[in-house]
């Protein structure tokens, strides 16, 4: 068998990564974090800025990686992920492995070269990410998914504490908006594919709770989501006239989630879904200007 | 009839005016014609967005009549409060009289012709009031003659409204399909209008 020209048999490498780190859900990830970055309203530190971008999307997607290194097994119980390389055979384990270390410490160690706090934070979201949410607790507890959600409102942390070089309010209220947002997101999932999670024994809420009480706390956390977004707005000084699509967006919101728990169906639970999404991306966008 | 893709980009468009429209085209208006137009051009954006997500099948839904009674009652509601001072407090009475007739006659099964009377009634003084008082004012130079945009804009929601009133009666003016093909360059053009009639009028 002939070998493959190394250009030739990197392309193909490179294709085959590219649905091991999730590019909508690292790309909307890093969106937070440039959103993040440009709440601040302060001077653009354009170097700061240019390597956020890389130093952070490495080190979402190592995360990500690491957990289909992880959930390997589940993934190929689960009718929905079970065509992922990792779970098709098409890469190797150990290599996914390697792979997400290496990316993982790439991205990590330039956030900690950039800024010692920003590099932190990054850090802190693999790790709750990969060590809390995926092995220690996605097997054992339902709840798991408040860690998935805190280290997804990591980015938009991270990106903030670059730009003002602290911790401050409204990071911690941008960052509470991604979490109550995440639910939204894997609640849906779990109830979408409630068989799924059932038979490679991922404990969800709707398998613990039900789905009457999924809902609910779908309904529930959309609406905290949309508050904390309309308070960290108001906080970074939003115009009044950006403030008004905010609540505009928001009531959207809050009308989808009483809906969901009053007249519940699937495709109530999607368009929910798929609101949600939709209105993150646009709030991340009407943050930034000044 | 299933959304395409142009259908997508142009409801996209559709509610990025109307976006526009609700954070910097009614900034210098006085507080209850921006809550007004908020919601109307807010009905628009939302209803938008809804309708990417979920297709032309989401305006099956009995909800609908009465969320799309929203956007003439409120639209109406913020140009009589703009310019006609008189008839500011009769006008935001027949508003939420009109949007509870509507909510109220949907709610609860009614056999006779009550629930098509009250649209008929509500989106007619509405659709109208749109219509025409654009016109009236700039005939009588009063505002800039590009506000009659605005009541351009005014009667071809208007039309859609009708066509979209007819189909869910089950008397349609036109086919399904045609109200579906035509529908998101008729909210397009119209918010277009609209956005266009308060900018430069």
């Amino acid at each position: 068998m002939q070998a493959q020209p190394p250009i030739a048999h990197l392309k193909s490498k490179i294709i085959l990564y590219l649905p091991l780190i999730k590019s909508t859900q690292t790309s909307l990830l890093l969106l937070t974090g440039v959103a993040g970055f440009l709440s601040a309203r302060t001077m653009v530190n354009w170097v700061h800025f240019w390597q956020m971008i890389p130093s952070l999307f490495l080190a979402i997607a190592g995360s990500t990686i690491l957990n289909m290194w992880w959930d390997q097994d589940i993934d190929m119980k689960m009718k929905r992920t079970h065509k992922r390389p990792t779970s098709s055979g098409q890469v190797t384990r150990i290599e996914v492995l390697k792979l997400g270390i290496i990316v993982s410490v790439i991205g990590v160690g330039w956030a900690l070269l950039l800024n010692w706090l920003y590099g932190v934070v990054v850090f802190a979201g693999l790790f709750f990410d990969v060590a809390v949410y995926s092995m220690w607790l996605k097997r054992r507890t339902c709840w798991s998914i408040v860690w998935g959600g805190i280290s997804g409102a990591m980015p938009i942390l991270a990106g903030r504490v670059l730009a003002v070089g602290q911790i401050d309010g409204i990071g911690i209220l941008l960052a509470c908006a991604v979490l109550f947002w995440i639910p939204t997101h894997t609640l849906t999932f779990s109830l979408k594919f409630a068989d799924d999670y059932n038979s490679a024994g991922v404990p969800t809420f709707p398998s613990t709770y039900g789905e009457a009480v999924t809902r609910f706390a779908i309904a529930l956390s959309s609406i905290i989501a949309a508050v904390t977004m309309g308070w960290a707005s108001v906080w970074i000084g939003v115009t009044a006239g950006v403030l008004r699509v905010i609540i505009v967006l928001s009531a959207g919101l809050f009308f989808l989630a009483v809906t969901t728990v009053f007249r519940p169906s699937d495709r109530v639970n999607f368009s929910l879904f798929k609101y949600a999404s939709m209105y993150m991306t646009f709030a991340m966008f009407l943050i930034i200007p000044k | 009839m299933k959304i395409t893709s142009l259908d997508r980009i142009l409801l996209f468009i559709t509610g990025l005016l109307a976006g526009y429209q609700i954070a910097i085209g009614i900034d210098k208006m006085d507080s209850t014609s921006i809550i007004a137009y908020t919601i109307a051009f807010g009905v628009i954006l939302v209803a938008g967005l809804l309708l990417i997500i979920l297709g032309f099948e989401a305006l099956d839904s009995p909800i609908v009549v009465i969320i799309s009674t929203i956007i003439p009652l409120t639209l109406s509601l913020g140009l009589v409060w703009q310019h006609l001072a008189s008839f500011r407090s009769p006008y935001l009475l027949f508003t939420i009289i009109g949007f509870l007739a509507v909510t109220l006659t949907r709610s609860i099964p009614i056999q006779n012709k009550l629930p098509i009377i009250t649209i008929a009634i509500t989106h007619g003084i509405a659709g109208m009031t749109i219509f025409l008082l654009p016109l009236i004012l700039s005939f009588q130079g009063k505002v800039n003659p590009l506000f009659s945009l605005v009541g351009i804009g005014g009667a071809l929601i208007g039309v859609l409204g009708i066509l979209l009133s007819f189909l869910k009666t089950g008397k349609p003016i036109l086919s399904r399909d045609t109200i579906m093909r035509v529908f998101p360059i008729l909210l397009l053009l119209t918010t277009a209008l609209f956005v266009a009639g308060f900018k430069y009028g």
